[in-house]
């Protein structure tokens, strides 16, 4: 295989244009969503929480609470600390929690609160006042934007939240951990299917199968229902195995890690499940652990899988993708619209990402005989510029690049965060066969419905 | 119920008639409350970001940038820089060092890259952190480049959205005189606090011009650099929305004398009384200025009143909630509501001054909710107290609405529905309507339990005290 690479960024080139990545405390909020009876809580100025908010709510068209320390000019210069104290109080009398997830933002980490310090300082002062209210956890995070993306501070706020709960208090049942990386709560639901049926208890962190994605109710709930109950992380360390998406996932932020060092669970790491290849490792890997076979249910589901491909492959095949978004979501689209004969031109992510190179490269080895071009630490001006030239027929990736699509006149398909000019993200799936499914006939429709617009007949019979 | 309101912030909220009335507002939002407020930065991103010839370069982290990326629905006649995200997206080395090299070559090479007209620089809270003299670096862009480079001074914690309102105007000053103007004519206006979403300062331009009115300066909707350079020759400035742009208005009438008037486009009478004013402040330099508003607003109100009168047989007697940005906007939507045959029952802004919220007081009912700066836990159990039909808001506002069963109207900058203008209170009445009148609200648990089952509420109300 040719080894081709796009430098990161072109030397003069410093401003961003269209960013193709948001900042690390959104991705942290996004982890804490994730938690039974959390509420996330930004350490900084007003305006970030607010902008998080209102730009995740667009997304799942769900309440998202994010709370903040608000501070202002003075606690700017004085140090946030007894904002961050007040503000914990404040959640803690009005929300009932189990669960506080605090993460910093850039004001918070460079005018150098000592975020953690002031945590443990808090509980101490405070014990009475927390007891009252339940003694809920407070966690803490840090996540500087200038130091990594939203997908960073997602990965980290999930690292932390076990690193600062987990134990080998006892649990019940055979359970698994499952770190699926920030997927939809209609994937979320759907892996907790998949490792039940194979007869373990799975613990997903996070779980944002309810809590962003919450049916309609009676009552206003102040914290939505679902998440991650607390009780099943603090047991996490007793766990039989965890399991941990993200094939570009470094050690020093993956969760399982800590979990393997300090308890001595056994992990494995693997490709976020899109597409067959990717789908069968993981099942291989849950047949090891349950030592059951696959159930039939998914046996079926991966057999239609595969007549589909067969049925579609002529609408698709040859047809040259781009493919931008969080690093892992991108390496598993790559692995998939390989295998069903698309090819990825361009595999593009915002993030810094260290393996993504190598991830692609192995996902896609053995089929294409090139590695396609592979860029991180982009943004959408570059990936203008740099996919131009392969005349793409599809992209796939967030609705930011509709303006793309819409100037190349080639269909978009909406995948990943955020979708903001279409309705339904949170139910989005793409995981497992099923999900493969799913994305592969809205791939092909697509495609077909680009031949049909631009055919002058207008066929009624593809 | 009064337990979702926290201690600190009782007396920023008011139920009219029950004591007589005062008001805190203009505080800084409580640490841990779930403010619906955003920054400064944001405020003055809003006012500024719809001139469409200008580069907008936002110095920070990236999140402040891509927040702000093509979400509120500001159109252009012509060029779209506004739509576009430009950010230093500062990275640990910067922070440490410092980001005025970066800065530098980021506005050299956008520049060169995409001739705009002027750039405005953005300071978000890190920038005022790490002290890069944003001022030094735009003097220095400018002189290089030719093209005006204008820092706008607005660090995210120094305040909340009004003082971002001020830094937009104090950096489009900077522009304003510096343009000829000796083809303006002395029926001339300037309009600013619009900015043009769903197209609607060009409703506005419409109504002037029939009048026979000039207007030099969209500010800032489908603006123009070379128009705010021409602004002083305006003959007046028409100020809307609370406060976004005033600061501009008194600067210009110190400065070259300029008077304004504060207006408001929404809805049936504050359309009609603002053209009015207008044509009362022209009406010696030329006597047909009243006569042609005279019939332009008969000829709207002929088209618009039977059509109104359809919608209002249908919502007669609902209920409404409005919690909105800026408290001026409040005033209009509280008289739409009355043309509607609705109530208002909730009526809060982010950021009222203690006049407007005194104005507020005055034109509701009694027993109506006032609230500053208001957050989810407030406004949900104040939507379920009142039930009401619709709530007005923003994005953030809306899942609170839609999880209570209520109906929803965004009357917010992503809106992509003109309000402004008759025409606006005709697109505004039919939202109401389509969303108050559509079936799925009797399928949500809250409204079967409502409606079915009384005893069912008591059952929750009990529950609910037993929680707090
Ligand atoms: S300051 Fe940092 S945390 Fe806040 S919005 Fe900007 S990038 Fe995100
Ligand atoms: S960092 Fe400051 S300027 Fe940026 S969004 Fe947050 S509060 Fe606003």
């Amino acid at each position: 295989m040719k080894e081709k690479r796009l430098k990161t960024k072109k030397e003069p080139y410093v401003a961003t244009t269209d960013s193709c990545k948001l900042c690390a405390p959104l991705g942290a909020c996004l982890a804490f969503k994730g938690v039974e009876g959390s509420v996330p809580f930004l350490h900084g100025s007003q305006g970030c929480a607010t902008y998080m908010r209102r730009y995740v709510i667009s997304h799942f068209r769900e309440p998202v609470d994010i709370a903040s320390s608000s501070l202002g000019e003075k606690h700017a210069i004085y140090g946030g600390g007894p904002n961050l104290k007040q503000g914990l109080k404040n959640v803690m009398s009005k929300y009932h929690c189990g669960l506080i997830g605090v993460a910093t933002t850039c004001l918070t980490e460079t005018i150098g609160d000592d975020t953690s310090r002031l945590v443990k300082e808090f509980q101490d002062e405070f014990s009475e006042e927390t007891l009252k209210h339940g003694r809920p956890s407070i966690v803490n995070v840090s996540t500087p934007s200038y130091s990594g993306s939203h997908i960073d501070g997602f990965q980290s706020a999930v690292r932390a939240i076990v690193d600062q709960l987990a134990s080998n208090l006892p649990s019940c049942g055979n359970t698994v951990n499952l770190f699926p990386g920030f997927v939809s709560p209609a994937d979320t639901r759907y892996l907790k299917e998949i490792v039940h049926d194979f007869g373990l208890n799975p613990v997903i962190l996070p779980d944002i199968s309810e809590t962003l994605d919450a049916p309609a109710a009676v009552e206003y709930e102040k914290i939505p229902s679902g998440g991650t109950p607390i009780a099943s992380i603090k047991a996490m360390g007793t766990a039989s195995f965890s399991v941990e998406f993200g094939r570009c996932l470094t050690d020093s932020i993956s969760a399982a890690k800590v979990l393997a060092d300090r308890f001595k669970v056994p992990s494995k790491k693997l490709g976020t499940p899109i597409g067959l290849r990717e789908t069968d490792i993981f099942m291989n890997t849950l047949e090891e652990i349950s030592c059951r076979k696959t159930p039939v249910k998914y046996e079926l589901e991966r057999g239609r899988l595969i007549d589909s491909y067969v049925d579609g492959h002529k609408y698709i095949s040859g047809k040259r993708a781009v493919i931008y978004g969080d690093p892992d979501m991108v390496v598993g689209l790559a692995s998939f619209l390989t295998e069903i004969g698309i090819k990825p031109v361009l595999c593009a992510t915002g993030a810094k990402s260290q393996h993504f190179h190598t991830a692609i490269k192995a996902v896609t080895e053995g089929i294409l005989d090139e590695t396609p071009e592979v860029s991180d630490n982009i943004d959408f001006f570059d990936i203008e510029e740099t996919a131009e030239k392969f005349r793409p027929d599809v992209l796939l990736g967030s609705s930011k690049g509709y303006k793309l699509a819409r100037k190349w006149n080639i269909p978009l398909v909406r995948l990943g965060f955020p979708i903001h000019d279409r309705f339904g993200a949170q139910r989005i799936c793409q995981l497992g066969y099923k999900g493969t499914q799913d994305l592969f006939d809205m791939i092909v429709n697509a495609v077909i419905q680009a031949t049909q617009d631009r055919s002058p007949i207008g066929y009624t019979y593809i | 119920m009064t337990n979702t309101i926290f201690a600190e912030r009782k007396d920023q909220v008011h139920r009219k008639g029950e004591e007589p009335f005062q008001m805190t507002c203009d505080k800084e939002s409580l640490a841990g409350a779930v403010s619906q407020r955003a920054c400064v930065f944001c405020g003055s991103r809003v006012v500024l970001y719809p001139i469409t010839d200008a580069l907008h370069l936002v110095h920070g982290p990236i999140g402040c940038a891509v927040y702000t990326w093509d979400i509120r629905g500001a159109l252009s006649s012509g060029p779209e820089l506004h739509r576009h995200s430009y950010s230093t997206d500062l990275q640990e080395s910067d922070v440490i060092f410092g980001g005025e090299d970066k800065l530098y070559r980021a506005l050299i090479q956008l520049i060169e890259r995409i001739n705009p007209k002027a750039a405005f620089v953005y300071s978000t809270c890190i920038v005022g952190i790490i002290g890069d003299d944003l001022n030094g670096v735009c003097k220095k862009v400018e002189r290089e480049k030719g093209i005006p480079v204008i820092p706008v001074e607005s660090e995210g914690f120094k305040g909340n959205k009004r003082a971002g309102y001020n830094a937009a105007c104090r950096a489009m000053f900077q522009l304003v005189g510096t343009g000829p103007i000796d083809d303006i004519s002395p029926l001339s206006v300037n309009i600013l606090g619009d900015f043009n979403l769903a197209g609607e300062i060009w409703i506005v331009r419409d109504y002037f011009e029939r009048m026979g009115i000039n207007v030099v300066a969209n500010i800032t909707g489908d603006g123009r650099v070379d128009d705010l350079r021409r602004a002083h020759g305006a003959a007046l400035n028409l100020v809307q929305c609370s406060g976004s742009t005033i600061d501009l208005a008194k600067m210009m009438q110190d400065e070259y004398q300029i008077p304004f008037l504060r207006v408001s486009y929404f809805g049936v009478e504050d359309m009609a009384d603002s053209l009015y004013k207008v044509a009362d402040f022209f009406k010696d330099l030329e006597p047909a200025i009243m006569e042609n508003t005279k019939e332009l607003v008969r000829d709207e109100l002929s088209k618009l009143y039977p059509k109104l009168k359809q919608y209002r047989k249908a919502l007669e007697g609902k209920k409404a909630a409005i919690y909105v940005g800026g408290a001026f906007k409040a005033f209009s939507l509280v008289k739409a509501f009355r043309h509607l045959g609705m109530t208002v029952e909730l009526v809060g802004s982010q950021t009222g001054t203690e006049e407007d919220y005194k104005e507020l007081h005055e034109i509701t009912d009694p027993g109506t909710i006032i609230v500053d700066d208001s957050n989810p836990l407030e406004l949900s159990s104040f939507l379920q107290e009142k039930d009401v039909d619709i709530f007005v808001g923003g994005v953030k506002e809306r899942p609170i609405a839609y999880k209570l069963g209520v109906g929803f109207c965004d009357h917010n900058h992503e809106r992509k529905e003109a309000l402004e203008g008759f025409v606006g209170m005709l697109n505004f009445a039919k939202e109401v309507y389509s969303t108050v009148t559509s079936p799925v609200w009797r399928f949500t648990p809250r409204q079967q339990a409502l409606s079915s089952k009384p005893q069912e509420m008591d059952v929750l109300n009990e529950r609910k005290a037993i929680e707090n």
